[in-house]
């Protein structure tokens, strides 16, 4: 092959980019409408699938990344959620005159030192984490489903420890609390922020990705981790990077669903962990995008099975997860070929 | 083979010690009625046997296929159900126990069947969230289902005359022979045969091809086996063993709720069974699983001693550390411990190197 059969200045071959899965979401919400009696109805129902599915794509999100990069399915991802929602109550509890005030911005005084308190403690335990407990196991699956495992357990059991068993209640704060109209629709106004919320983390993740240099470092990895050692990047470097991040944003995730429900309780990581996984299932494991399409359509699809048929809520996770995976077994978007 | 090996299908124990410790164990629990009288030692006792037989249909998963489930329970809570149900509807008869372990244990394998097929043929870590899910879905739709389940009540139902306690069949050395002791030893029987049986599947060839999977599969499909068939396969062998060993407890208990047949806890108990036994080993379990459910019934009423002392000393948080309900939190450390230095548990240490 002689050099001028190479051209430099052709574009390289593009994957083909796969947008069926993107339309799944709208096609749910669609696909309600006729079913429930008013619009109004639907708009509420909405909003709160969304709002929901954001708080469950922030918390399924670090796991997901985690996984992808690392190869390291961490069962543990629950706990951070639930420590998390407790370091905010630390917080927020001395601090409840400001959350009672009648203004914004005592009220943001209270939430954002809260939250960052949340992300700061919840990042250094996953650092101590990944350095003390997953380290020894890299590479071997089943030791790191059990060791996390009981690393979760751990947690738990010390959260009861430190709380107590009853449940802390975690008003939100009075600017956030009730609802505006919307047209007819009743909206309440901590749905907005939580969707605007989940859609900034997304949109930070994605331009994290996709235009900055570590983003390019991390896609390598997930890609081919001994690759992108081999040019002479600490490869381990980036993990502790990623495992803190990615158990940070289980932590804000934990706060803002304990502001959700306005309380705290240690079994909610256990309970949570679980809808993370279908989620990340449904996502395919390793991909932001495929987890945020995921978490909209497990939330969407919860919000209206609960309006229209109480009793098979309880399984409509589950009746979701199957039919995805007969549609592609491997999740929306497999990013991993392992 | 020698004559006495036969029923252990040429796999003995390999270790004086444990020999030994097994041979106390079994003895035991043979004589429980008759060594320990007592409504609380003779219920220890049973709780040990039906731990055992489960954790060892567990090992047939976790140490001999290296899957993890997180759905043994429902198995385990199938075979609970499908006794409760079918006694509590038809009454106190023996064809309703036929009944129900003709609908329970079919169910069971199917469900395991299906899972399998569904999720064994990605990888196994996709194996170990689905079962997580499903099992938890699970739960929920049995505690939910109060027509059919009794819900978070459960079921409570009369056994078949024969078995209950007002039944005496006279005395044997000084101790009334009633009901309860004809239903321990249906228990403890059929818990010996689930675990011979169990014993003689990972000998036979097709529990060879399961270890090569374990240690290799690709080299195992290389070989010719096929991985989705034979993992399947064993999941719906440990599933159905699962539902018998819940129909045994839910006979034993003449009870069967979400709490003693469903919940996530009873799950970490069989891991931490087989793991701090030993994986991989079937003995494992006997082991792993009477020094489990001793602990539990005898240890945790001296957590509550040092707990009580601790708070009498004024030492902050240790009260709340070694608190009874705190169990789970020293089971946990143990079993991170136990997987990271004694990945062979006690049976492994004691035959001394990898097996």
């Amino acid at each position: 092959m002689s050099a001028q059969d190479i051209d430099a200045g052709a574009a390289l071959p593009k994957t083909p980019r796969d947008y069926l899965p993107l339309l799944l979401p709208v096609a749910l919400a669609l696909a309600a409408l006729p079913f429930i009696p008013s619009s109004s109805t639907w708009v509420t129902l909405t909003i709160a699938g969304l709002a929901m599915g954001m708080m469950i794509f922030v918390m399924a999100s670090g796991l997901t990344l985690i996984f992808g990069l690392m190869d390291v399915l961490n069962f543990g991802h629950g706990a951070f959620i639930a420590i998390g929602a407790y370091m905010a109550t630390l917080v927020l509890i001395p601090l409840a005159g400001w959350m009672q005030a009648d203004s914004v911005w005592l009220n943001l005084a209270a939430i954002v030192p809260a939250a960052l308190f949340a992300i700061v403690v919840t990042g250094a335990l996953g650092l101590a984490f990944e350095r003390i407990v997953i380290m020894p196991v890299y590479g071997q699956h089943l030791k790191q489903i059990l060791i996390t495992m009981g690393g979760m357990i751990v947690a738990e059991q010390i959260l009861y420890a430190f709380f107590g068993p009853q449940q802390i209640p975690l008003p939100l704060p009075t600017s956030l609390r009730g609802s505006f109209q919307f047209g007819e629709a009743a909206v309440e106004k901590y749905r907005v922020v939580a969707v605007l919320v989940g859609l900034a983390v997304f949109l930070a993740m994605l331009l994290i990705l996709n235009r900055t240099k570590i983003g390019l470092l991390i896609r390598a990895g997930v890609e081919n981790t001994e690759m992108v050692e081999a040019l002479g990047y600490r490869i381990t470097r980036l993990f502790v990077g990623v495992f803190m991040a990615g158990s940070a944003l289980a932590g804000l995730g934990g706060v803002m669903w304990g502001l959700y429900r306005e309380q705290v309780n240690a079994a909610m990581g256990a309970e949570l962990m679980v809808l993370v996984f279908i989620v990340v299932i449904i996502g395919g494991l390793g991909s932001v995008t495929g987890c945020f399409i995921g978490a909209l359509l497990v939330a969407l699809a919860t919000n209206y099975a609960g309006f229209l048929m109480p009793k098979a809520a309880l399984i409509t996770d589950i009746l979701l997860m199957v039919v995805i995976l007969l549609w592609r077994p491997r999740g929306l978007y497999p990013v991993t070929s392992r | 083979m020698t004559l006495p090996m036969m029923p252990l299908s040429g796999d003995p124990p390999r270790s004086r010690f444990l020999g030994a410790a097994l041979i106390l164990i079994v003895l035991a629990l043979a004589l429980a009625p008759f060594l320990f009288p007592g409504a609380k030692p003779l219920n220890v006792a049973a709780k040990i046997c039906i731990f055992i037989a489960l954790a060892a249909s567990y090992d047939l998963l976790l140490g001999y296929t290296g899957v993890v489930s997180f759905a043994h329970t429902m198995f385990y809570g199938i075979g609970s159900y499908g006794i409760a149900i079918a006694l509590y509807s038809l009454g106190a008869r023996w064809d309703a126990i036929g009944l129900g372990l003709l609908v329970a244990l079919p169910l069971a394998a199917l469900l395991a069947l299906v899972i399998g097929l569904f999720s064994l043929r990605v990888q196994t870590i996709f194996f170990a969230m689905i079962t997580l899910a499903v099992a938890s879905a699970f739960a929920v739709l049995a505690s939910q289902l109060s027509w059919l389940t009794g819900g978070e009540d459960g079921r409570s139902f009369r056994v078949p005359e024969l078995l209950r306690p007002g039944t005496s069949f006279g005395n044997l050395f000084g101790i009334e022979v009633t009901g309860r002791t004809l239903t321990y030893y249906i228990v403890f029987v059929c818990c010996v045969l689930l675990l011979l049986l169990l014993l003689r599947i990972v000998n036979s060839p097709f529990g060879r091809v399961l270890q090569a999977i374990r240690e290799n599969p690709f080299r195992a499909e290389a070989l010719g086996y096929r991985t989705v068939f034979h993992r399947t396969y064993a999941n719906v062998i440990a599933a159905a063993v699962a539902a018998a060993v819940g129909a045994l407890n839910a006979l034993w208990l003449r009870y069967t709720g979400p709490d003693t047949s469903l919940s996530f806890n009873i799950m970490l108990d069989i891991l931490l069974i087989v793991v701090i036994g030993g994986m991989g080993t079937m003995y494992g379990a006997i082991v792993g699983g009477t020094l489990y459910v001793l602990a539990q019934n005898y240890l945790q009423a001296l957590m509550g001693t040092v707990s009580a002392a601790a708070g009498d000393a004024g030492i902050p948080i240790l009260p709340q550390l070694f608190h009874p309900d705190r169990w789970l939190l020293w089971l946990g450390v143990l079993f991170i411990l136990s997987v990271y230095f004694f990945p062979t548990g006690v049976v492994g240490k004691l035959r001394g190197g990898p097996s």
